[in-house]
């Protein structure tokens, strides 16, 4: 098991020696970000402007209009919820070079309750003309994502947990914006998952391989541009499975759904159906909203007996 | 402090760009002539005197910034870039029009000349902030100027910028207040009031002056008196809402309504009357 977040500040630090034009914002939640740590070894390039966090987009753009590369972050639901206006009008639209990376996106932020567990953000962030959507599945890939959006000219937007993850790629160098990632073949199912939902998804193939049932597991970091040769590929197994820690509405789901066009195949989409979340215990809630290895084995096999 | 010569010039100017605002809008036949009007002057002092530019090259970066957050404003931002050569000043006909790349809210992306994407009213100061933020970071002498109507400032992000401005010890920021008193649904302090607004923003950490914003000589000399004393400053510029056109002055049927023709000519009639004035 590994943080995201402290994988993002280390990957932010390395980036910040080998990029001076690197800037990194925050809107006070520095020290849960884990920004605080490169503003520590670059205090010139580190800006908390507070309580503030519209400010802090608007301030990404203007600095980005001069050459910077800004990594603006804070928690995924004022991130993008508080912030929507701001972004779609000074960032989206001028498509200026600003990376927001939110922590604590989803249900697994657990006590803090509903008002804290985004789970609109990649709707919100993929409705957005210009704007890249992206979630890693674990600390590897994080490392992996920094250096790859700080390379790509315009803005991105990524979504984290809060939570420590499992481990699923031990070497570096996979990711690339826009690939999806056929982590098992299989004939009989597809199952498309993205961010903290792919450990889930490889677990979810072991326990249907048990029972005989021949799952292919994709893993889908870059939900917009969403890769359509592997949905292509999904698809020839006739049965997709999306799975996302996120509403239904709007995120992975759709993502595919749109990917197959004219012509699609059965699909299912595990995600959070349609409402707020609530305080508990990670796991608890994880388990509540259906968003366990488990339940997708469930669903796959009842899509798979039809 | 200004010389007679220089302050006729930029007159002459104000009225050319006032005379392309009506011009635009009314051929569009949609637009914000009200709010264009009243920073005509500023427009003009800041394009013809004051700001540090070059339209062969509208990314230099030394350059000064411009910041039209009050977006709404921008046919007097586009008639002023036109007349300092940025695009040719035929393209103002073609405003708001379809497949042209005059958008009815400035766009940087379509618009050279424009610093910065605008139209949602409070998020300019942030942007304004961000980049003078990078002008003290990369140790540049350029300076970012900020338009923001009076209606403007009743958006809670304002006070997150100018907070930020002041914190960051921005002495390259300059931000005009548009203050002409009217916002779309009647006068500011009807509204939702802003007053005492001078005191608002030095409680903010500013640099705060008062100025005639129709006063051209007023207007020079006031940038050219600017502190560098480690805070933003912004000038409160008192202005009439559809400044020149007679009709326009004081109006709030003009905020957002293009003039009919007989309107339009009216209009012309007055700013051409007014530069004939001038010359004698
Ligand atoms: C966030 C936002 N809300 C509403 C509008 C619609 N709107 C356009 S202009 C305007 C009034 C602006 O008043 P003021 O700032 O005083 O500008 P001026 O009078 O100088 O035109 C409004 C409400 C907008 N553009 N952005």
């Amino acid at each position: 098991m590994r943080n995201l977040r402290d994988a993002y500040s280390s990957a932010l630090i390395e980036l910040g020696y080998k990029n001076k034009d690197v800037v990194v914002l925050d809107a006070d939640l520095a020290l849960s970000t884990k920004t605080k740590r490169f503003g520590t070894v670059f205090p010139d390039r580190f800006f908390d402007v507070g309580i503030a966090e519209a400010n802090m987009m608007g301030i990404a753009a203007g600095l980005a209009t001069c050459g910077k590369i800004v990594f603006a972050s804070t928690f995924a639901v004022f991130a993008t919820g508080r912030c929507y206006d701001a972004i779609r009008q000074s960032i989206a639209y001028p498509c200026l070079n600003v990376k927001i990376v939110a922590t604590h996106a989803g249900v697994s932020v657990g006590g803090d309750g509903a008002s804290h567990q985004m789970l609109e953000d990649i709707a919100l962030m993929r409705a957005l003309p210009n704007m890249t959507v992206i979630a890693p599945a674990d600390a590897t890939e994080m490392e992996d994502v920094v250096p790859a959006i700080a390379d790509y000219h315009g803005p991105c937007y990524v979504r984290i947990g809060r939570a420590d993850a499992p481990v699923i790629f031990e070497k570096h160098g996979q990711f690339k914006i826009g690939k999806g990632y056929i982590l098992k073949e299989g004939g009989d199912i597809a199952i498309i998952a993205t961010g903290t939902m792919t450990a889930e998804a490889i677990k979810a193939g072991e326990i249907l391989r048990k029972e005989g049932i021949d799952a292919m597991i994709v893993h889908m970091p870059t939900i917009k541009p969403i890769d359509k040769k592997i949905v292509e590929k999904a698809k020839e197994t006739g049965r997709i499975i999306t799975c996302e820690e996120h509403t239904i509405i709007g995120g992975l789901g759709d993502a595919v759904a749109m990917a197959m066009e004219d012509d699609p195949v059965k699909m299912r989409r595990i995600g959070v159906n349609d409402v707020f979340g609530e305080s508990g215990e990670a796991n608890e809630l994880l388990e509540k909203y259906g968003l366990t290895s488990e339940n997708i084995a469930r669903v796959a096999k009842e899509m798979v007996k039809f | 402090m200004h010389d007679e010569k220089l302050v006729k010039e930029i007159k002459k100017n104000a009225l050319k760009i006032r005379k392309l605002i009506v011009e635009s809008i009314y051929r569009a036949g949609s637009g914000h002539p009200g709010g264009s009007l009243s920073i005509a002057d500023i427009i003009a002092c800041l394009y013809f005197h004051e700001m540090r530019y070059n339209p062969e090259n509208p990314r230099w970066e030394d350059r000064d910034r411009l910041v039209l957050s009050k977006g709404h404003a921008c046919p007097a931002l586009y008639s002023a870039l036109a007349l300092c050569g940025y695009f040719p000043v035929e393209e103002l006909k073609n405003l708001r029009k379809t497949g042209h790349f005059l958008q009815g809210h400035p766009c940087m992306r379509k618009v050279p000349g424009v610093d910065i994407s605008t139209g949602s009213l409070g998020h300019g100061l942030s942007v304004a902030v961000g980049m003078a933020l990078a002008g003290k970071m990369d140790k540049k002498d350029y300076r970012v100027f900020a338009i923001l109507g009076d209606g403007e400032v009743q958006e809670g992000e304002i006070w997150e910028a100018a907070n930020s401005a002041s914190h960051f010890k921005l002495d390259n920021l300059i931000a005009i207040l548009d203050r002409n008193g009217l916002q779309i649904d009647g006068p500011t302090e009807e509204i939702m009031h802003i007053e005492p607004i001078a005191w608002r923003w030095s409680a903010f950490g500013w640099n705060v002056i008062e100025i005639d914003g129709h006063n051209i000589k007023e207007i020079l000399d006031t940038f050219h008196n600017i502190k560098k004393n480690e805070k933003p400053t912004i000038i409160i510029a008192h202005t009439i809402k559809g400044k020149g056109v007679s009709f326009m002055e004081g109006t709030l049927s003009f905020h957002g309504k293009a003039p009919s023709k007989e309107q339009y000519i009216k209009a012309m009639s007055e700013l051409e009357q007014e530069e004939r004035e001038l010359d004698v």
